[in-house]
């Protein structure tokens, strides 16, 4: 089982009636809450913690990509991933990723990407989502009726700036480019590996089978609640004749380890009930504008009733359902694994039973969580959980990993010394 | 109250419903927000007088999955333009509400001799910064009746399961229309309509509800200031955005005063 570190990087000082005074975290929160010298210190202290996971051991680093978002300060995932480059040596760096329809021309995300992967030295995991609605057709104003045709023509563009060799002209229904060629090449041939963060639909299922993608689920709402989504793509990958490969499948999960579990709940609760109460307070009206989901997504919802496992979904039901709620009612669910490092162990175990994904997403940072108390946990899980978890699924072999440059064709890079004063 | 005779006609590969009621002249009415899951009143006061002939546009209601080929603005005029003709509609008077009013201006710039007589009622295709109009997308569904109409349960009442309907298709239809309208209007609405209006020379109904809670009713001013043609405004009091479903007989009898 790969573990994998996962900053959200979200601002850590709503207010505490942000709930209460404030509609929505996402696309319309106030510029007031904002304090730009503060979040100077976030950010610095994000990079740190994401270097030190590196340092940790674990098995990638990860950043993704939101807009006007209160729990997710990064813009542009691609700026903290070139920092990270050059601030680690050996670790894999995962951006997940880039919202293809958002990039005009849509090769910018090939060039970028084929930066951070040359600069890397072959270290790139890239992330492709659709994004959100609240990032994409609200905060950024993509249209919900086109945005996954624009979507999957985006991506078969950046495909083709890839692995092309002439420059060529692409003569697409929404992008039209006389001269592609982009400059420079990635590292990893013919390109880095692809991973899709998605919700339960099951057209991305079919896409990621048949493009031989990582089907990555994103829930903030933990592996009890993601059961119901991980059993469909499973069931559609035997029906579609693939191999249970774990592999093929990542999944997020907030993690909180300390030495007794009293001790967890003592000090993650604050940062625990930050993060479900305040971050992911969203207001509903953004969730989901009419044409985002597909009418194949919206049948299979009203005829099934089953659980709705969109991403806009999960955030409406969690704001719906946890209104009010406390690190017990995170606890009973499971949107926490938490306790002493066998308690964190005997969960994941049941986690990876249940939901088969060879990829583990950690988000060990979360809400308001400072650097002390995150590098804590990154230690701690690192140390005593990690080596536990690690021979899981030893007997796949994982086709989806970066296969960076030899060591010896790598670029020495200097210590980082402060300037003398 | 009995239907509407049925026909379809084909517009770029999809099958697109249109209802024809009564007798007389010729007249066109393109429908709003949402579109007409089902025949309304509105349509029988109109039908008492006249031949109404009900056109639905591309994704909603009875124009099946139409808007999902149409990428710009022009395809969208294009292919009202088509239904238009296929209805027999060329040349006679026409009536258009909120999403219907804007293409049935676009079609009276555009195509001058298409349209005898004009009724816009609260048409989408502006923006005023100052102004704005209400963002009828970013919405939670127990909103929606409430900015469409002056009286939310006529908005329901439209949108409600008849009896027999099918349960997964017909919520899925109606959310059809929705991204129909934001195929095409999204994120502002604003289709520079502004621009074109000079171009319109068919004497021209402005009909504003006045409690329209989407489109700011001081758009009427903005819109009668720029036609060529004669032109009037009329405001339809107790009415919301859809004014012809809250106010049926009063917005029938203006349409048909002014096209008679």
């Amino acid at each position: 089982m790969k573990l994998m570190w996962f900053h959200l990087m979200p601002y850590t000082e709503l207010p505490e009636d942000f709930r209460e005074r404030h509609p929505s975290v996402w696309v319309d929160i106030h510029s007031s809450l904002f304090d730009p010298k503060r979040a100077h210190r976030m950010y610095n202290d994000f990079m740190d913690e994401l270097e030190y996971a590196a340092d940790c051991g674990y098995d990638a680093i990860c950043v993704n990509e939101h807009h006007s978002n209160g729990y997710g300060l990064m813009p542009s995932p691609n700026l903290i991933a070139s920092a990270l480059a050059r601030r680690t040596s050996q670790v894999p760096i995962c951006v997940m990723g880039n919202s293809l329809a958002l990039y005009n021309p849509p090769p910018r995300v090939a060039e970028e990407f084929a930066m951070l992967d040359v600069i890397s030295g072959g270290r790139l995991i890239a992330g492709f989502p659709v994004g959100t609605p609240m990032d994409t057709c609200f905060a950024y104003g993509q249209n919900p009726s086109m945005l996954r045709e624009r979507y999957l023509e985006a991506h078969d563009l950046v495909i083709k700036a890839w692995t092309e060799q002439d420059t060529f002209a692409f003569n697409g229904r929404f992008n039209q480019q006389r001269y592609v060629n982009i400059w420079p090449r990635p590292v990893q041939q013919p390109h880095p590996p692809i991973w899709i963060p998605g919700g339960g639909s099951v057209e991305t299922w079919q896409w990621c089978a048949e493009m031989d993608y990582v089907y990555c689920y994103l829930s903030y709402y933990g592996y009890k609640a993601g059961k119901a989504t991980m059993d469909g793509f499973w069931a559609e990958m035997d029906r579609l004749g693939k191999d249970r490969n774990p592999y093929r499948a990542g999944f997020a999960q907030v993690v909180a380890v300390a030495e007794s579990r009293q001790q967890a709940i003592d000090l993650y609760t604050e940062p625990a009930e930050y993060f479900f109460n305040r971050c992911l307070h969203v207001d509903p009206r953004f969730a989901s504008p009419a044409g985002y989901s597909t009418e194949a997504t919206q049948r299979a919802g009203l005829e099934s009733m089953v659980k709705k496992a969109a991403n806009a979904q999960s955030l409406i039901m969690g704001d719906k359902t946890n209104r009010g709620m406390t690190m017990a009612d995170f606890v009973d669910r499971g949107y926490v694994v938490i306790g002493s490092p066998d308690e964190v162990v005997e969960q994941l175990n049941a986690l990876a039973d249940d939901l088969n994904v060879g990829h583990l997403m950690l988000l060990m940072q979360f809400g308001s969580m400072g650097k002390e108390l995150t590098q804590y946990n990154t230690r701690l899980f690192a140390e005593k959980v990690m080596p536990r978890m690690r021979t899981r699924f030893a007997e796949w072999e994982d086709r989806w990993w970066p296969k960076p440059m030899a060591e010896a064709e790598r670029a020495t890079i200097p210590a980082f010394r402060q300037a003398a004063e | 109250m009995s239907g509407p005779e049925v026909s379809t006609v084909d517009i770029n590969g999809f099958p697109t419903r249109i209802w024809r009621k009564g007798s007389g002249a010729p007249l066109g009415f393109l429908a709003g927000f949402g579109g007409l899951p089902r025949w309304v009143p509105f349509l029988d006061r109109l039908a008492e007088h006249r031949t109404v002939i009900v056109p639905s546009l591309p994704g909603f209601p009875g124009g099946d999955r139409g808007h999902s080929v149409l990428d710009s603005h022009l395809d969208w005029v294009l292919a009202v333009r088509q239904t238009l003709l296929a209805a027999g509609l060329d040349g006679a008077d026409l009536a258009g509400s909120s999403v219907g009013a804007s293409f049935a201006a676009e079609m009276a710039a555009i195509w001058p001799t298409s349209v005898r007589r004009l009724v816009l009622s609260a048409p989408f295709g502006l923006f005023d910064e100052g102004d704005p109009p209400t963002d009828p997308w970013a919405q939670r569904a127990d909103r929606v009746g409430g900015l469409m109409c002056a009286d939310p349960e006529r908005w329901a009442a439209l949108k409600a399961m008849p009896e027999g309907a099918h349960s997964v298709e017909w919520p899925i239809e109606q959310t059809r229309a929705t991204e129909a309208a934001a195929r095409i209007f999204w994120p502002l609405g604003n289709m520079r309509l502004e621009r074109r209006l000079p171009l319109v020379t068919a004497p021209t109904l402005i009909l504003w509800g006045e409690q329209d809670r989407i489109m700011p009713p001081s758009y009427a001013g903005r819109i009668a200031a720029r036609l060529a043609g004669p032109h009037e405004i009329r405001m339809i009091p107790g009415a919301g955005h859809l004014a012809e479903l809250d106010r049926p007989d009063e917005v029938a009898s203006a349409i048909l005063s002014w096209t008679g």
